[in-house]
Parts: C-alpha cells; sequence; structure tokens
C-alpha cells in the first residue's frame, strides 16, 4: 500500500458521510417529489443526525453497543480498504461481518420486533452475500487480480465483459440499499408492521451511528459500483448516480416482496446472471481461466 | 454545538402517535397531515412509530382504565426531551366520553401534556399548528 493509496482512503472515510448524508437527504426530496410531494430540505439527515446525537442515553443492553460500533467500525473499514485499492474478497468479507454485527446486535435484546427483524436481516445477507462473492470472482477473471488496483491497471471498462453481472449487482443493491421491493427487515419509512425491525431497540445516540453507517454503506456501494467504468472514472461515477436513480424510482413503483421472493429473485436470477455471464466470457471471448 | 442540536431539533421531530381508544376521527385527520395535500415531510415530521425513536407524542382519544398503563409505558419509553401533543376534544378533556364509567377524561390525568389541539375531530391544520407550537416547547428544552 502506497502513501498515496493512504491518502486518498483516509480522505474517503472523512467525506464519505459528508457526501453520503447529502445522497440520502436527495433521496429523500427526489422520492416526495416522484409522490407529489414538497419533500424535507436535503440536508435533513444531517439535521436527523445531529437531533439524535443530541438525545438523552436510554440503553436496553450493553451488549447491543458493542455490536453496533462493530458495526459501524467494520464498515468504516470495508470504506477505508476500497479505497485504498486493496482486496475485493477482503472488502466483501468485512462488509459481511459488518452485517453480522447488526444482527447479533438484533438478537442481544429480547424485543420480538427486534429479533424478527434479525431473522430478517439474515435472510438479506444469504439473498445478496452469493451475489457480491461471485461478482469478484467474475471480476477476477477478467483482471487476473482481487485488487481494486487491478480493476484500475485493467484498461477497458468492466461493464462491457460483465454486463450480466452488473445487473445481477444490481439486484443485490436493492437489497444492500433497504429499498423496495427488498426493504424487509428494518421497513423503512412509514411502514411500520415491524416496528422498526432491526433498529427498533436502539435510541438516541447509537440511532445516530446507525445513520452514520448508512451513509458510510451507501458511498461504499456506490463506489463499488463505479468500478465497473474505472477508466476514466467519471463516467463510472456518473454510472454510479445513474444507479441510484434507478434505485429510487423501482423503490417507488414497487411494493415490498416476502423474502421467498427475495430469495428466489437473487438466487435464480443474480447467481444466474453471474454464471452465464462467466461463461459467456470463457466462450465468446475466448477467455482462459487464469487460476 | 448546542445550537446546532437545538435547530436540528426543531427540523426533524418525529412522531409517534397513539391512539386512546378515539373514534378514529382524530387518527384520520392525523394521517391526512402525512398525505400530499399537507405533506408534513417538508418540515421534516416523520410518523416514526417507535417511541424510542421519536420526539413527539402525539394522542388521541380519552384515555381508560385499560390503556392508562400502555400510554404511561409510551411516555416512558421516550428519550428525553420529548413534548406530547393532545388532538381532539378526548385527548384534551374526555371529550363526549367525559365522565364514562370507564374512562379517566383527557390524558394529562396520566401524563404531562404539552399541547392541546382542541376540535372534533380536530383539523389537519390544527394539528400541524400545534406540532409547530409543540416544537417552540422543544426548543426551550435545554
Ligand atoms: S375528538 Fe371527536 S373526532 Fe376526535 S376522537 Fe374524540 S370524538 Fe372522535
Amino acid at each position: 500500500m502506497s502513501g498515496f493509496d493512504w491518502l486518498i482512503g483516509l480522505a474517503a472515510l472523512v467525506l464519505a458521510p459528508l457526501v453520503g448524508g447529502f445522497l440520502r437527504g436527495v433521496d429523500r426530496k427526489l422520492t416526495a417529489r416522484m409522490q407529489g410531494r414538497i419533500g424535507p430540505p436535503v440536508w435533513q439527515q444531517f439535521y436527523d443526525f445531529f437531533k439524535l446525537v443530541g438525545k438523552t442515553r436510554a440503553v436496553t443492553t450493553k451488549g447491543a453497543l458493542v455490536w453496533i460500533w462493530g458495526y459501524l467500525l467494520l464498515t468504516m473499514l470495508a470504506v477505508f480498504m476500497l479505497f485504498a485499492r486493496q482486496d475485493l474478497l477482503i472488502i466483501f468479507f468485512i462488509l459481511a461481518f459488518a452485517g453480522a454485527c447488526l444482527v447479533f446486535g438484533a438478537f442481544s435484546v429480547r424485543s420480538p420486533y427486534s429479533q424478527i427483524g434479525g431473522h430478517r436481516e439474515i435472510m438479506q445477507m444469504l439473498s445478496y452475500e452469493p451475489i457480491l462473492l461471485l461478482a469478484a470472482v467474475a471480476i477476477f477473471l477478467q483482471t487476473g487480480t482481487f485488487k481494486v488496483s487491478g480493476i484500475f491497471e485493467h484498461g477497458e471498462p468492466l461493464l462491457l465483459t460483465l454486463p450480466l453481472v452488473f445487473v445481477a449487482v444490481l439486484i443485490a443493491l436493492t437489497i444492500k440499499l433497504r429499498k423496495s421491493p427488498f426493504d424487509i427487515s428494518a421497513s423503512e419509512h412509514a411502514h411500520q408492521e415491524l416496528v422498526r425491525g432491526v433498529y427498533t431497540e436502539y435510541s438516541g445516540r447509537h440511532l445516530a451511528l446507525i445513520e452514520l453507517t448508512h451513509w458510510y454503506e451507501l458511498v461504499l456501494i456506490l463506489a463499488f459500483v463505479a468500478l465497473f467504468w474505472a477508466q476514466p472514472l467519471w463516467i463510472g461515477v456518473l454510472l454510479a448516480l445513474a444507479v441510484y436513480f434507478l434505485e429510487l424510482i423501482v423503490d417507488n413503483v414497487e411494493a415490498r416482496l416476502q423474502w421467498g421472493w427475495m430469495l428466489s429473485i437473487s438466487w435464480a436470477a443474480g447467481v444466474g446472471f453471474i454464471l452465464v455471464n462467466i461463461l459467456m466470457i470463457e466462450l465468446l471471448f475466448g477467455n482462459v481461466l487464469r487460476l | 454545538m448546542m445550537g446546532l442540536i437545538t435547530k436540528s431539533r426543531i427540523k426533524s421531530p418525529w412522531i409517534v402517535h397513539y391512539c386512546c381508544g378515539s373514534c378514529n376521527g382524530c387518527d384520520i385527520e392525523l394521517l391526512a397531515c402525512l398525505t400530499p395535500l399537507y405533506d408534513v415531510e417538508r418540515f421534516g415530521i416523520l410518523n416514526i412509530g417507535n417511541p424510542k425513536h421519536a420526539d413527539l407524542l402525539v394522542v388521541t382519544g380519552p384515555v381508560n382504565k385499560r390503556n392508562e398503563r400502555v400510554l404511561l409505558n409510551l411516555y416512558h419509553q421516550m428519550p428525553e426531551p420529548r413534548v406530547v401533543v393532545a388532538v381532539g376534544a378526548c385527548a384534551c378533556t374526555g371529550g363526549i366520553f367525559y365522565n364514562c364509567y370507564n374512562v379517566l377524561g383527557g390524558i394529562d390525568k396520566v401524563i404531562p401534556v404539552d399541547v392541546y389541539v382542541p376540535g372534533c375531530a380536530a383539523r389537519p391544520e390544527a394539528i400541524i399548528d400545534g406540532i409547530v407550537m409543540a416544537l417552540d416547547k422543544l426548543a426551550k428544552i435545554k
């Protein structure tokens, strides 16, 4: 890891919450516009964050706090490693463990809402993890390395040779961004059949930590999408923003599906697309497996 | 820092709505505030449905001997600073249910109320007005 990589990684850690919070605000504004409402100001997320920080502490169990800090710090580590152009596979494993922290936190209290939310979060992880890992494998087959820096050195954009992987990643994104039709673990917005699912038992500054983690997660996910057009990077950034907009539209036109649907769509369509794409690059482009 | 937090409090009040056995008239009016016509989300107001995340407790209907305990529990689950808004004649005084054998009266018999919104049913405009008044109170809490 060169000094430059360290610098980019640390800069990302500082800037990611600002960008992420702003994008979430834009999300709320656009969602409101799509529903014919005016909507909150774009920096509404920051108001929410500081309000939560200022509330009194109310802690259900100490254990949950450990897990929630784990969730934040591991996600930050993943953001750092992605921007410092480290190993994609390790980034995904760290991300998986961060997600697991959220689940353990939900399981460490005995509230039924939080427990059901935790179960559903596991279902979500079960759905998107195979897609992300197989996407990393597909990228490996193209570039010959799991390193993010390898993607930058690989001349042509990945999107041209891995279009189906990209579609599969979009399915995973919807789950990871907690958007309809797959927002089953926390029931975002005013849908309250689970109260707030995994987040039910957190309040005040600990809820603020979760919000902060979501901002990091959003930036991480969009940065991963941008990697599909890494040279030149500005096209990748535009691609990521376009994908985000697409997610918002899907979020607004879709009703929520049951977890069974989520699992079958992500495993059949998502994993299927990636496998077909891998076969395609082997057969059509005649790439030899570089194992 | 404190100024920033106070400003944020006013800009992002999250509501938990509890119906103490009202006739549902006031509940419908309260939910009407969330529709595109009134759109309270432009003030950052969210109907969050979880007392642990909420700043404002909005209660409709008269409190009775069965739900007194629930109301008290919800109130205590909300981390401070918190503000209570009583919506409708029933929540303020007991309304048409006043002096029923099972009704205790207005919700101020059980929890401290900051803002009373009269009306049967209270109109959405009046409810929004009441919530804005509640925000003034929220800003004064140190
Ligand atoms: S105030 Fe009127 S409309 Fe509201 S709950 Fe009471 S009876 Fe119903």
